[in-house]
């Protein structure tokens, strides 16, 4: 039997009860959007974090300085200052060490002309724009130089530049923080939110040396709050953060059973957690969502059971005439897959709809992706032919018979 | 009992399994038909016509003795040759039409061929044709709800005889019809078989329909009590029976 009449024929059957069809398809349409827009909204966290991670810089530690034991009270990370800049260049000496920024943050009042903002300066090395793989959009980073003779240079993030100068280009010009002139080397590149939702282009970076002495200053000459350091590659991470410990330890004098008089971080590793949670996140909703279209398989096979006992003497009159079992399978199947793949087309729409809608509401990132679609598609199409075989097999083991004397 | 027969059955037996255990319906028929022949079947009620008439029809199976379809032994085919068998040599006509109710008319007439893997274009174009033949032409866009019972029941035979078959098998045709509406239905058959040779096996209780047929075949209780030509028939033989 020829495929082209079967589906014409299944058309007709669908259209003969129409209310009855819609009902079952809308199953599969509930379903399909469903799985549609709860893959898309767990693409869009994945998009998010990973982003974020991406922002952040790769292969990363971070060392704070702190967590020692005062008089019995514990203090916490960056607590004290014991780490050094000449930790940093120790540090920086170690195999599988590729970049490490010693960090002196503080904040201050940044005034340019009429325009004031308060926000976060670091005073870090050239080092650090290579470790958060960040780069500058207009002038130049400033050098090792600036770091060795504590020159007044400064670096701006994107959101200081919009809220001191507007459309106006910063490099060259003179901003005074706390009162004192520095010069604007460059702007540094949009960076985006960070995975805690802070702004990370809300600061401005100096040379280390420059805040230790002249703006912020320090307890003990070299003092800095965090360092972060880069490992060459991921594989090497466990083995690096292992050779750090040891040789600040050692450096800082502490003895055996003693506590760290300081904290190391692979944000990589954090970065990973947070990733494989977007992650299983994503593929919870999607298997909350696949439960529905399971239910709307159960439906179809429902609707074919009773349209197979409805039509047995419609199945007794094809049979009679020359319809052999598997035309009879075919026939059912197409039907129950006619009705899966229409309801799969209109949630599709649904599930895209419903992601831009969320989009619109909620501004999250919701992503639809082709992949998704493709297999909202295949499943559906699986679905009609798991839950309609056993409907059309029935109809198609009937004896020819039973089927016409069928009242 | 010659070998080019369209009909040859020896010895057909037939029980049915019920919870009281296997109760016999026909007792060892015997059986030919020739290619041409209009045969009327007769019997009261119970007297296994309705069996014998499905088994003619590779509808059932018997459960023992020989049944040989054109030649072919129908008790060696599978579900799916046996299928073939009723698409290519036999074609049905039932009491009750049984045409399918959402199709309309030249759909209906085309489904038999739709099995057979015949082209859209062929399909039509024969069905069409065998509407013209039962005096239908004009309503082949129809449905069969649109039409009078007599009407349903032409269409119903140009279903059965699209796919040119050997054998017309028709089980009570006339049943559900008024008197005249039977005549024309029979005077159909009659021009079928004379006109086209087509072999006709008819199944029916009344005496005047079963005389449009040259030869009967009486049962009685699952087994054959008469077999000749319609005229030599004693009365009895020809009671109306239902």
């Amino acid at each position: 039997m020829m495929l082209l009449p079967m589906l014409s024929e299944a058309w007709q059957a669908m259209g003969a009860n129409r209310l009855r069809t819609f009902l079952t398809m809308l199953g599969m349409i509930i379903g399909v959007g469903a799985v549609i827009m709860m893959l898309a909204i767990g693409q869009g966290v994945r998009h998010q974090v990973e982003s974020s991670i991406a922002s952040m810089g790769s292969n990363l530690f971070i060392i704070l300085s702190g967590s020692t034991t005062s008089g019995g009270a514990r203090m916490g990370s960056g607590a004290l200052p014991t780490l050094t800049v000449a930790d940093a260049a120790a540090i920086e000496e170690l195999p599988g060490v590729s970049a490490i920024a010693p960090s002196a943050p503080g904040t201050a009042q940044i005034v340019y002309g009429s325009n004031n903002w308060s926000t976060q300066v670091i005073g870090t090395t050239p080092s650090y724009l290579e470790v958060r793989d960040w780069g500058v959009v207009s002038g130049a980073p400033f050098t090792d130089s600036d770091v060795r003779s504590a020159t007044r240079v400064a670096l701006l993030g994107q959101t200081v530049v919009q809220n001191l100068f507007g459309q106006e280009d910063p490099t060259g010009k003179t901003i005074r923080i706390k009162n004192s002139p520095y010069l604007v080397l460059g702007v540094l590149a949009p960076k985006g939110q960070s995975l805690d939702g802070r702004d990370q282009d809300d600061t401005v970076l100096v040379p280390v040396t420059t805040a230790q002495r002249k703006l912020f200053g320090t307890q003990f000459a070299g003092a800095v709050r965090f360092m972060m350091a880069q490992a060459e590659s991921a594989a090497v991470m466990p083995s690096v953060e292992k050779a750090m410990g040891d040789l600040l330890r050692q450096r800082h004098h502490i003895r055996e059973g003693e506590d760290d008089d300081f904290t190391i971080r692979n944000l990589t590793a954090l970065m990973n957690t947070a990733a494989t949670t977007a992650q299983v996140l994503s593929l919870m909703l999607g298997a909350i969502a696949s439960i529905s279209l399971v239910v709307g398989g159960i439906g179809i096979m429902n609707i074919m059971l009773v349209s197979v006992t409805e039509r047995t003497r419609e199945i007794g009159i094809r049979m009679a005439i020359g319809a052999r079992g598997r035309d009879v399978l075919l026939q059912f199947l197409l039907e129950a897959i006619m009705i899966s793949v229409i309801g799969c087309l209109i949630g599709v729409l649904l599930g895209v709809g419903g992601a831009l809608l969320v989009t619109k509401l909620t501004g999250m990132d919701v992503i639809v992706t082709p992949s998704s679609i493709v297999m909202a598609f295949c499943v559906a199409a699986a679905v009609g032919i798991f839950f309609g075989w056993y409907p059309a097999q029935k109809a198609s083991r009937l004896k020819p018979i039973d089927a016409l004397r069928y009242q | 009992m010659s070998s080019d027969a369209v009909i040859h059955i020896e010895k057909l037996y037939k029980e049915y399994v019920t919870d009281a255990g296997p109760v016999p319906v026909l007792y060892g028929l015997d059986v030919s038909v020739t290619p041409g022949e209009f045969v009327a079947i007769m019997g009261p009620s119970g007297s296994g016509k309705s069996t014998f008439m499905n088994i003619l029809g590779c509808l059932d199976v018997a459960t023992g003795g020989t049944y040989l379809l054109n030649g072919r032994d129908v008790n060696a085919q599978s579900r799916d040759e046996l299928a073939h068998l009723r698409n290519e040599v036999i074609g049905f006509v039932f009491q009750g039409f049984n045409l399918l109710p959402r199709a309309n008319l030249v759909d209906n007439v085309a489904l038999p061929l739709i099995y057979r893997g015949v082209p859209r274009d062929e399909r039509v174009a024969r069905a069409n044709d065998m509407l013209g033949k039962v005096g239908l032409g004009q309503y082949g866009r129809s449905l069969p709800n649109q039409i009078s019972g007599g009407q349903q029941q032409r269409v119903a035979i140009a279903r059965a005889l699209v796919n040119s078959p050997k054998l017309i098998l028709a089980d009570e045709p006339t049943g559900n019809l008024d008197t005249h509406t039977s005549q024309e239905i029979m005077t159909l058959f009659s021009e079928l078989n004379r006109r086209d040779g087509i072999t006709i096996v008819l199944v029916t209780h009344e005496p005047d329909i079963a005389a449009y047929a040259q030869r009967l075949v009486r049962l009685s209780d699952g087994r054959i009590v008469y077999d000749g030509p319609v005229e030599h028939a004693a009365p009895q033989h020809l009671e109306a029976t239902s």
